[in-house]
């Protein structure tokens, strides 16, 4: 009696997380990128492949022990033929197998993000992480970032990123801003750098969760299809403050963008 | 006994009653050292507090102004959209950074003016407490000045955690958090230490000054005015100390009974 409860036990969560799968019952947040769909496809060609086979070795499990698992009578044990080394390389070449067929398959939509040249007429913004917060800088009218010279951060004048604008002329028009807003349609080029440790830039609906690593600049590039108010957060543990890394990506129509960088720049 | 305690005045009056003699001799004595001990500390307390007034009466003050000379730099807008319950409290009017706060007659706020030299070193610390508030998420004020020993109370009164970056040099440096509704904490500094930049880290844009100075001190207010009270007669250098525009010292005497005054002076840079 024990193993067949056992065995509807199974199927039934087999049943009940297969249902809650295949009919979205959780799901991702909707997708507002263009690179997207190549990152939703494979996580669905990827949760459909490993779905199978979670729901053919739970079924066989739970159709063994509804079968034998009451049984009193002694059974002669069949083994794996070989035997346990046999059965283990066996089972590595098929894992194995499986792990490069899915990175392959998975390349074509990392390579679409990363290994795609940006488009040479993006919106460049400069993203810069620190304990805890998100800090944005736009090039402004002259399309050119100024040096930052980090000695010159200083939180008590909005100094974020530790711009010289009386000495250097690229960073006199340069705008920093707390949330990111961009125009919808239009590809973006953002280049990330972390102003103490590692920290994360995820964004859900854009599919796109990068670290940032202290000392790299890291380029990264999307194009936004779907005007909307979204969340950034941090998905890096960076300390006490970490729940609280968050800043907000909007995108815009072109014109309100134009009307939201005017803003902000009279706001420098 | 606990009994007919319980049980009201009457059975009060039992007690008394049915108190031998040795238990009335006994408390008789006792009462009497109370009584004794309650006049000790009447006549104490009445001289302490008639030398107070006295020295009150004797000891000096000094007031004035600082004022700035020129334009203050521009002081940015902050954009509190991460933080918003912070963000609602300043939708109508945009919290700026508040590293240059001049008022409407030139008058320069936030700086903090001590004695330097000439202090006897018996100056006894203020036993009130200080504050300094997290509201809106901003410091209120945003420059604090305390002295060494002195206990100061961080309150924070946002719907929001806030941490305290206290990023002293001379003092053991601290970052503590404090949670939306704790309670204040209790916060001193021994050593003299102008100043103490204080920060919080969820919001990068809070920024405030502890100044930790020995004497009697005071802060400039919106119109630029500050006094120092129970200073005693003597010659003294002053300090005034700018976040922003640093400090400048003058000399100054002060005789009983009638403040001294000086102004000083900051050029906008």
């Amino acid at each position: 009696m024990p193993g067949k409860a056992f065995a509807v036990v199974v199927a039934i969560i087999t049943l009940v997380i297969a249902f809650c799968v295949i009919t979205h019952v959780w799901w991702m947040p909707v997708d507002i990128s263009a690179h997207g769909p190549k990152i939703d496809r494979q996580i669905e060609e990827t949760i459909f492949g490993a779905g199978i086979l979670f729901i053919a070795g739970q079924l066989v499990l739970a159709s063994f022990a509804f079968l034998y698992g009451d049984s009193k009578r002694a059974r002669k044990m069949k083994a794996f033929p070989g035997g346990a080394k046999s059965l283990i390389v066996f089972a590595c070449v098929v894992v194995g197998v499986e792990i490069l067929v899915l990175s392959f398959i998975g390349s074509k939509a990392w390579a679409s993000v990363y290994f795609t040249p940006p488009d040479p007429d993006s919106l460049r913004v400069d993203v810069q992480a620190g304990q805890f917060a998100f800090y944005f800088r736009y090039p402004g009218p002259d399309g050119k970032f100024g040096p930052l010279h980090p000695e010159l951060i200083n939180e008590g004048t909005q100094n974020y990123f530790g711009l010289d604008p009386d000495h250097d002329a690229d960073s006199k028009d340069d705008i920093v801003t707390a949330g990111l807003a961009i125009p919808v349609n239009k590809p973006v080029l953002l280049t990330l750098h972390s102003k103490d440790m590692g920290h994360s830039f995820d964004v859900r609906e854009l599919r796109i969760q990068q670290d940032f690593v202290p000392g790299i600049v890291i380029p990264i590039h999307f194009t936004a299809l779907q005007t909307g108010k979204f969340e950034i957060v941090c998905t890096q543990l960076c300390g006490l403050g970490h729940y609280n890394m968050k800043a907000y990506l909007e995108v815009m129509s072109q014109a309100d963008y134009d009307n939201w960088l005017k803003q902000q720049a009279a706001m420098q | 006994m606990s009994l007919r305690l319980g049980g009201g005045s009457v059975s009060v009056m039992g007690r008394i009653d049915i108190m031998n003699n040795e238990e009335k001799n006994s408390m008789k004595a006792r009462c009497k050292v109370v009584g004794l001990a309650s006049a000790i500390l009447v006549v104490a307390l009445g001289l302490l507090y008639s030398g107070g007034s006295v020295n009150a009466a004797a000891a000096g003050q000094i007031t004035g102004s600082v004022k700035l000379d020129g334009t203050a730099p521009h002081q940015k807008p902050i954009d509190m959209a991460k933080e918003p319950s912070c963000a609602a409290v300043h939708k109508d009017k945009p919290a700026t950074t508040e590293s240059v706060i001049a008022g409407a007659n030139g008058g320069l706020e936030n700086v903090v003016v001590y004695i330097t030299q000439g202090l006897t070193g018996n100056e006894p610390v203020s036993t009130q407490s200080a504050e300094i508030k997290q509201e809106g998420c901003q410091y209120v004020p945003h420059v604090v000045a305390v002295d060494a020993g002195q206990h100061m109370k961080i309150v924070n009164s946002d719907q929001t955690s806030h941490n305290i970056n206290a990023q002293s040099t001379k003092n053991p440096a601290w970052n503590k958090s404090q949670p939306a509704g704790a309670s204040p904490l209790d916060a001193t500094w021994n050593n003299e230490e102008v100043a103490i930049p204080v920060k919080c880290n969820v919001h990068p844009w809070m920024h405030a000054y502890i100044v930790v100075v020995k004497g009697p001190y005071g802060v400039s207010d919106d119109s630029g005015s500050f006094k120092l009270d129970n200073v005693a007669p003597g010659t003294y250098t002053l300090t005034a100390w700018h976040e922003t525009y640093g400090t400048q010292t003058q000399t100054v005497t002060v005789a009983a009974g009638k403040p001294a005054t000086v102004s000083f002076t900051f050029k906008a840079k």
